[in-house]
């Protein structure tokens, strides 16, 4: 069993997300209409050329979307709409393709970070995080200072912050994309491995082939355009016009 | 845009502060100049203080001062600085000199003028290491080294401090216009070094030192206390003679003083529009010249030449410092030997009680007001992020009005609206008074620190649960602490270094460290000059050394954090 609990219930689901940028020309079109549904365990991989608003859609659904942007549509965790919930209450984790650890911070103190306060006392927040660094096989690194770390290590940890964070859904901003091949791999998998243990509705947003077979979920391919082209698994993920 | 809490409306809150003094100041002081200040009997408007000003004696001359040594100072900072860094650019050099920038910018211009004073007076440490056996001079030379007919004396000054001012901020500017693949593109296409930098790198940077540069030749075009210890007297400098008119015990000379102080600012605004000419002019000739095929040398003469006088000015900054601090400690330095003959810590015990008070209220003053700026700058730039917003160049033109604003223009409006509403020479119109000039460095010198933080770190920390609070507290500032901390130390610097403001806002009550050492500039005791002058360029220095040495035991301390907020 895992040592990182986690809420299941009925994964993330998107109803009909636009985002625009209102702009003194006119109104801009970045993405969307996007209407999806990610199950608990299920990975979603996004797809879609630079600057077609995949980041943006991210943002969106973790409460961070640029203030200059404009957002429509609902975002819903376990059924409840977290749209005008703030970033913070909303319990949808993200990884970008840098790890973004805390420098000022060491592992243990970055791992701290992330799990949330009603983890009480000293002994058990420490005990929940060597039994995190323990299940990575990082135990050794509980007092590193994280820039002393490889891009592996960072990266396994920023993942670990997340999870201890009890996030209720995981977005991956390509979170692979700065790893060489064989780390790519590895971290992938452990990554994808955590996100089904943990019954995380996953979506993961990557110009890599591989990624996406790897996360073996349902695609959603964006054009240049920002709309939404359907993809392998449309039927399931997308349905193009309509709530799911 | 949800959380509008104390926090929004920190930026109407900050602009009041230091906008509001400046604009009544401006009015309080046009009023008078237009003959009307009911308290000294002037009930109705009337052009006879503008024809007072004009009939005093030696208004030209002053005038002519005020130019020369404005326009020649900026020119020459200008000058150098773009000299340097063309003949320069990417060498170890200019990472040397970048790295003595901060401690010249944190001294005070009045320390820097003293200690200037004290090398290249007739009777200064320059004439006494060559003297007698180059020279042949038993006796000082009747040579005005020092308060010249022309002004040379202010000109040198003003360039030993402005330079490392524009130069810090060309630096800067640099970076963001990628200076070193504009540089690289020219010199594939055959370009020589210099003429490669001024070609594809100035035309782009000027954009962005416009600004500073105009700070500049304001400060230059209004300066007082160096004024009062490097240029000439009978008559001074324009805003020096505004200061005198103000201060005659004749309450009559106000309304002169207050046409004076707005003529200051028609000078002031009269230089930018006629720098702004030649900047028109030097573009159109430039793109000629640009355009025209023209590849230039190999720089060789140019980098020891630009170097040697960058290198010169810093040395003459630090040789200022030098000569203060040997003075202080002097107890008999005869002419013209070339060291004191004895050395001693009498001056420094006989002034201890007296400069321990004057260095307390400097110290108070000085961390009031940056720590009072650092809250609402850091209050602004956390709004401007949580709310997404961009600051306009509109906005960065308000910012920098304190600064291009003569402070002599508009300090004595100020002085009678603290009158009027009772908080005249207290500790609240000093640090307020103050606050004024240091709001501006310290936003200058966090903000783009505080922008270039990269904003993913805030939007993890967000969507690991922490509260838009915890992420500022926990996240931003630890990261930040580095850049917080030194801007805390240029406000600190900006404040000690504050003359005007102190006299005005001060009434006489308070003396800081800079107004006693330019009031006994006039005629007193080298030695004693010397413990004031030394103590004034001192603090801004610890200031400096404490910003960058405290971040590493912090930031140690913090590793070991496993704790919840």
């Amino acid at each position: 069993m895992s040592v990182i609990e986690l809420a299941t219930g009925q994964g993330l689901t998107l109803s009909q997300v636009e985002i625009v940028h209102p702009a003194p020309g006119g109104v801009r079109h970045i993405i969307g209409p996007v209407s999806l549904s990610v199950p608990p365990g299920e990975v979603v991989t996004v797809m879609g050329p630079s600057g077609c608003g995949k980041s943006s859609l991210l943002a969106m659904i973790c409460g961070t979307l640029d203030a200059a942007l404009e957002g429509s549509g609902r975002v819903l965790l376990n059924g409840a709409d977290v749209s005008d919930k703030p970033p913070e209450t909303r319990h949808v984790g993200i990884l970008f393709q840098d790890d973004l650890l805390f420098p000022h911070l060491s592992v243990a103190g970055n791992l701290a970070f992330g799990l949330p306060a009603a983890v009480k006392g000293r002994r058990a927040r420490r005990a929940r995080i060597e039994a995190a660094l323990a299940e990575a096989d990082m135990l050794a690194f509980y007092d590193r200072d994280p820039t002393t770390l490889s891009g592996g290590q960072r990266a396994r940890i920023a993942l670990l912050r997340t999870l201890l964070s009890e996030p209720r859904a995981l977005l991956l901003d390509e979170p692979f994309a700065k790893l060489d091949v064989a780390l790519r791999a590895k971290f992938r998998s452990f990554v994808f491995e955590h996100a089904r243990a943990q019954a995380l509705p996953t979506l993961l947003v990557t110009h890599d082939p591989q990624d996406a077979a790897d996360a073996g979920g349902p695609r959603l391919q964006i054009d240049a355009d920002g709309r939404v082209l359907g993809g392998r698994a449309s039927g399931r993920g997308h349905r193009p016009g309509g709530t799911p | 845009m949800r959380r509008r809490g104390l926090l929004s409306v920190l930026p109407a809150l900050t602009l009041t502060l230091f906008l509001a003094p400046v604009i009544a100041g401006l009015i309080g002081t046009w009023l008078p100049a237009f003959g009307y200040l009911p308290a000294l009997g002037g009930d109705s408007f009337t052009l006879a203080p503008w024809a007072m000003l004009a009939a005093q004696p030696g208004l030209g001359e002053s005038l002519r001062l005020t130019l020369l040594s404005g326009f020649l100072a900026t020119f020459l900072a200008f000058a150098l600085t773009v000299g340097f860094l063309a003949a320069c650019h990417g060498g170890r050099l200019v990472r040397a000199v970048r790295g003595l920038m901060a401690p010249l910018i944190a001294l005070p211009h009045a320390a820097v003028a003293l200690g200037l004073a004290f090398l290249i007076a007739p009777s200064g440490w320059l004439v006494r290491l060559v003297s007698p056996w180059a020279t042949g001079w038993q006796l000082p030379p009747d040579i005005a080294t020092v308060q010249d007919p022309n002004a040379l004396a202010l000109t040198l000054g003003l360039v030993v401090k402005e330079m490392p001012f524009l130069l810090l901020m060309t630096l800067a500017a640099l970076e963001q216009v990628r200076a070193d693949e504009r540089l690289a593109v020219a010199r594939s296409l055959g370009y020589g070094p210099v003429t490669a930098w001024l070609k594809a790198v100035l035309p782009a940077v000027y954009r962005q030192i416009r600004l500073p540069l105009y700070a500049v030749l304001a400060y230059a075009l209004s300066v007082v206390d160096v004024a009062l210890i490097l240029a000439p007297l009978t008559p001074p400098p324009l805003a020096v003679q505004v200061l005198r008119w103000f201060n005659d015990p004749d309450l009559s000379m106000r309304f002169v003083a207050a046409a004076g102080a707005c003529l200051q600012l028609l000078v002031v605004v009269a230089g930018i529009g006629l720098w702004r000419l030649g900047e028109i002019l030097a573009e159109r000739l430039g793109r000629a010249w640009i355009a025209g095929g023209s590849r230039g040398g190999n720089g060789r003469l140019a980098r020891p030449l630009a170097a040697g006088l960058v290198q010169g000015l810093v040395a003459l900054a630090a040789a200022s410092l030098l000569a203060l601090a040997l003075w202080s400690v002097t107890e008999r330095w005869r002419f013209p030997d070339a060291l004191p003959a004895s050395l001693g810590l009498e001056t420094w015990a006989r002034q201890a009680p007296h400069a321990a008070s004057v260095a307390g209220t400097t110290l108070a003053t000085g961390l009031l007001a940056a720590a009072i700026a650092l809250l609402l700058v850091l209050g602004c730039l956390e709004n401007e992020q949580r709310r997404g917003l961009t600051l306009s160049n509109r906005a960065l033109w308000l910012l920098y009005v304190p600064l291009l604003v003569p402070q002599v223009a508009f300090l004595f409006g100020t002085q009678v609206l603290a009158i009027q509403t009772g908080i005249d020479a207290t500790w609240l119109a000093l640090v307020w008074s103050h606050l004024l000039f240091v709001l501006p460095y310290v936003f200058l010198t966090l903000g783009d620190s505080y922008r270039a933080l990269d904003e993913r770190y805030a939007r993890t920390a967000l969507c690991l649960g922490a509260h838009p609070n915890r992420v500022f507290w926990q996240v931003k500032l630890p990261m930040l602490l580095r850049p917080v901390l030194f801007a805390l130390a240029v406000g600190f610097a900006v404040s000690v270094a504050q003359y005007l403001p102190t006299l005005f806002a001060g009434g006489g009550r308070f003396v800081t460290l800079t107004t006693e050492a330019v009031g006994l500039a006039a005629g007193g005791d080298r030695r004693v000059i010397g413990v004031y002058a030394f103590l004034q360029a001192l603090l801004p220095l610890i200031a400096f050394a404490a910003a960058l040495a405290v971040p590493k035991p912090l930031a140690l301390a913090r590793k070991l954090t496993v704790q919840p907020a």
